[in-house]
């Protein structure tokens, strides 16, 4: 409607106009997962696997797109995570069946999935489309609606790539509006989504408040914080290996992973090689002035300057006001503290490491461990090391729920480099004041409700009709009597109607067989 | 009944109206609505009402709907009635947006208070651009009780007050029948004919296949103008915004009412064509209403149009009526010698029953169960059953429910003690 009628009287910004905005596209999402509900397994992954095939079709498309939007990443790697988070997602879960029930004979127990239903899902601006691929692809896998938020400065390309697979979904058989984005969200809009009832879980990735609102909005949240990746290099690592692997988690879409490592931490025994082989894999190692430098740049009194936020490494050297070549990977910044008095030692989402030389092992897992008080507990770390019995310490000593050995922690805790679930939502469960410690899948958006028999029973289960749920797909259309072809008559052909052909057609066959065999005999 | 309301409907047949208020108690509805939200109504006593009648649909997208709330309280902080002499922000506005909206070419609207004043005024104007006085509608149709919409309907409403067609101007032929409509129009001296797309206060008998677009080309054949009466089908109830266009008609004038202001500000529409209004530019002054087109009206109404023309209004439409229907059809299935058929149009939907009033117990025992339902007046072998756009899917899971309860036990009251589901 024209702008200027509307703006008569204009109500857009009041409170009943987003409330009531927020309640009719969770309403449509509510009807559309009662909708979905009723398909079986099959209709359900035809509508997974076409939706997956759509997003990754469009994975380098996308992967531009949200570089030229926000400005930061790399669209290779983007596009790599894209992809990752496409068919490859789908394929991860292909075994597991979050759709028709369990029976466990043993147990005497049957469970039958209850989806959650709505899910509001927020995404970050640094991993914009493959976490809205994510998001979708695991809510249609466990049959869920969805309703996505876009991170205002990634708005664009997460408005038009939800857009592509809600289309991809619905062609695909998917019920109406089951995957639906906002627009224009704001912070009273995206409030009002969070704390409505209608909306039953909010899976929430981005900032630290966006986050607490999720978990504050009193709905059901899987929130995941911040992260602030220690990496422990010892002297049993193989320097080479541990580098190569740090490089390419730290350069790998210019560190916006949250799962990359903020400060590599090893001892003196080890620290000479290790710095030969970083700068070997193009690292530049700082100097003191140029930490300096580089601290000032990136932290301001408020914290982490976001202008600084997915850019590579020449970018930032250059902007601090220092001196390194084109083609350097990783700005490496010594550190001599760890705590608040170093602001180097928190997290960093660009391709700067801190680097703490400790004088022991125990020190360095406490340095460690000093990291994750200071911000992202609950989330990764990661150890390069060749000696079981110093793994084993360092992950018990870390306050994080996934500990990446010998592996880009980038990838390795995101799951793309490790068998951890693949995932752009990790679960910082109790020490990230988070409900879920593990990396988030689909089958945290699934309930299962649990059919006991007594357990002295002899009752043997029969897992046959015990598994017999009734999905009957879609609810046919309702008639527009009067309209051509969409009358009653045409879209309601008599049930007994439909039988007695069925008879019919039996009793011709059944006449036919008794001629044949008459015909034989004869 | 709890004494006050004893007292409260003593005074209603004191003061109000005798009749009325006395009918109600004789079907068994002693309904006194007091407090109203979303699709719910409550009784004064407290009982609480799933509302599948919506006054004709007025209540369409719920009850004090809090849009509509805000808007009009906003809006009263600067706009009143307006006065009707002068050009108007909110009267153009909504005109423009109108406009906008509805199909073919047309273009101007006319205000009433009301749905009868709208279509005496759709009356009035069809009599002048095509100047001629007679004016068909349908058997047993109902537009309203004003001068000239009295006289299309039925003739309970016009007797009454001595007030029936007697210079044979109006004439009414029967629905679906188009060789009774040709030989109406035949004698090329109808201004108009007027129809409902869906004729409501009948039970929604449904047009045939190709019955209202034959009716529109004999109109042009004829020279005779299409008034569409959209009062209670309009504002998505079919699933389109009008639902005369689902028909493929595009009309000469269409009414619109009831719901166009959600039962917030009195308020009733015309839009007519370009080319049909020639007594707006030959005198302007022609007709007049000083309560027609309030501003406040006007604002609430373009708030209402913008609402249902959103994209999540249309998808509703389609879960509500297609689960709707699913569950009717089960319940259909449970009560096949009572519960005969399902007339539908998206969420405008006629129950049949087979019994000649079987409407009325239904009506009953559904109040009792918590849901309003009316029966349709000039055929009460039908009941009227129109859920709103914006019903959530748990609310229409609850409504299949009692609607289920209530069919049964009017069927037991009907067909006595003895009948049994059929499953």
């Amino acid at each position: 409607m024209d702008k200027t009628v509307q703006r008569l009287v204009d109500i857009s910004d009041s409170a009943a106009a987003q409330s009531a905005r927020a309640d009719l596209v969770l309403e449509r999402a509510r009807w559309a997962a009662g909708e979905f509900h009723r398909y079986d397994r099959d209709r359900t992954m035809a509508v997974a696997d076409a939706t997956a095939r759509a997003a990754f079709d469009k994975a380098g498309e996308y992967a531009d797109w949200a570089v030229r939007e926000t400005g930061f990443g790399v669209a290779a790697h983007k596009k790599i995570k894209n992809e990752l988070s496409s068919i490859a997602l789908v394929d991860h879960y292909r075994d597991e069946d979050f759709v028709s029930p369990r029976v466990d004979e043993r147990a005497k127990i049957v469970e039958i999935p209850r989806p959650a239903g709505v899910i509001f899902a927020l995404a970050p601006s640094t991993n914009p489309v493959s976490t809205i691929y994510f998001k979708i692809l695991s809510a249609l896998m466990t049959r869920n609606a969805i309703v996505i938020s876009p991170h205002p400065a990634a708005r664009e390309c997460c408005v038009d790539a939800a857009r592509t697979l809600a289309r991809a979904a619905e062609e695909a058989g998917a019920p109406e509006a089951v995957i639906q984005v906002i627009e224009d969200p704001t912070i009273p809009l995206i409030d009002e989504f969070m704390r409505s009832e209608k909306t039953d879980v909010i899976l929430a990735t981005g900032g630290s408040a966006m986050v607490r609102a999720a978990y504050s909005s009193s709905n059901p949240a899987i929130g995941v914080g911040p992260g602030n990746a220690p990496v422990f290099v010892d002297d049993t690592a193989d320097p080479r290996e541990a580098a190569r692997h740090i490089v390419k988690s730290k350069s790998f879409d210019n560190s916006v992973l949250c799962t990359n490592e903020s400060v590599l931490i090893t001892v003196e025994p080890a620290a000479e090689a290790l710095k030969r082989e970083l700068r070997k894999a193009g690292c530049h190692i700082c100097n003191e002035e140029e930490t300096q430098a580089v601290r000032r740049y990136l932290f301001h009194e408020r914290g982490f300057n976001v202008e600084a936020l997915g850019r590579d490494a020449a970018w930032i050297a250059e902007q601090a006001g220092i001196k390194v070549p084109s083609k350097t990977t990783v700005l490496v910044t010594p550190i001599e503290l760890i705590g608040v008095d170093e602001v180097l030692s928190r997290e960093k989402l660009c391709p700067v490491l801190g680097l703490y030389v400790a004088r022991s092992n125990a020190q360095a897992m406490m340095q460690a461990r000093a990291m994750l008080r200071l911000t992202g507990a609950g989330h990764s770390a990661a150890i390069h090391s060749n000696d079981t019995r110093t793994i084993m310490d360092y992950s018990a000593m870390v306050e994080v729920y996934r500990v990446v050995v010998n592996a880009p922690c980038s990838q390795g805790a995101a799951g793309f480099a490790t068998n951890l679930a693949p995932t752009f939502t990790i679960g910082t469960g109790f020490f990230g004041r988070s409900s879920i410690g593990e990396n988030i899948g689909p089958r945290h958006l699934v309930n299962w409700t649990r059919i006991a028999y007594h357990k002295d029973s002899d009752i043997t289960l029969d897992a046959i009709a015990h598994t017999a749920l009734r999905h009957p797909g879609p609810v046919p259309e309702a008639p527009s009597d009067g309209v051509p072809s969409r009358s009653a008559a045409d879209l309601r052909p008599a049930a007994t109607g439909a039988g007695d052909r069925d008879d019919l057609r039996e009793e011709i066959r059944r006449i036919i067989a008794e001629e044949l065999r008459a015909a034989l005999k004869g | 009944m709890s004494e006050e309301k004893l007292d409260f409907l003593a005074r209603s047949k004191k003061f109000w109206n005798p009749g009325k208020t006395q009918a109600w108690q004789d079907m068994g509805i002693d309904l006194v609505i007091d407090r109203r939200e979303g699709y719910y109504l409550y009784d004064m006593d407290g009982q609480r009402l799933i509302d599948v009648h919506l006054n004709g649909g007025t209540y369409n997208i719920g009850h004090r709907h809090p849009e509509l709330v805000e808007v009009l309280n906003q809006a009263t902080a600067k706009f009143d009635m307006g006065n009707h002499h002068f050009p108007s922000l909110a009267r153009t506005a909504l005109a423009e947006a109108l406009a906008a909206c509805t199909p073919g070419d047309l273009q101007y609207t006319m205000y009433g208070s009301g749905g009868g004043e709208a279509i005496d005024i759709a009356i009035k104007t069809a009599r002048n651009a095509m100047k001629k006085r007679k004016i068909i509608s349908i058997e047993k149709a109902y537009h309203g009780h004003t001068g000239l919409a009295v006289k299309t309907g039925d003739e309970r409403f016009s007797k009454l007050f001595l007030s029936e067609d007697t210079a044979g101007e109006f004439v009414q032929v029967p629905f679906n029948d188009l060789n009774a409509m040709e030989d109406a129009l035949k004698g090329r001296d109808v201004a108009a004919v007027i129809m409902e797309t869906i004729p409501a206060t009948y039970g929604f008998p449904m047009p045939k296949e190709g019955y209202l677009p034959s009716v529109k080309k004999l109109c042009e054949r004829y020279d005779a103008l299409y008034i569409a009466d959209e009062v209670q089908t309009g504002l998505m109830r079919c699933g389109d915004l009008w639902a005369i266009t689902r028909y493929g008609v595009e009309p000469d004038l269409l009414v619109t009412g009831k719901g166009i202001s959600g039962g917030m500000y009195p308020i009733a529409c015309v839009v007519v064509s370009k080319d049909h209004a020639g007594w707006l530019k030959e005198d302007g002054f022609g007709h007049m209403s000083t309560m027609g087109g309030a501003e406040l009206g006007c604002i609430v109404a373009l708030k209402v149009l913008e609402i249902v023309q959103r994209p999540e209004v249309v998808s509703m439409v389609r879960y509500v009526s297609n689960f709707i229907r699913a569950g009717l059809d089960e319940i259909m299935g449970l009560y096949p010698d009572f519960f005969t058929g399902i007339r539908q149009h998206g969420v405008v939907m006629g129950l049949e029953f087979n019994h000649p009033e079987g409407a009325k117990p239904v009506m009953k025992h559904l109040y009792r169960n918590g849901v309003w339902a009316i029966f349709s007046t000039l055929d009460p072998r039908v009941l009227q059953f129109k859920p709103g756009v914006l019903m959530t899917q748990a609310m229409s899971e609850d409504l299949i429910r009692r609607v289920e309860v209530a069919i049964g036990a009017a069927r037991r009251e009907v067909m006595g003690a003895g009948s049994r589901r059929t499953r």
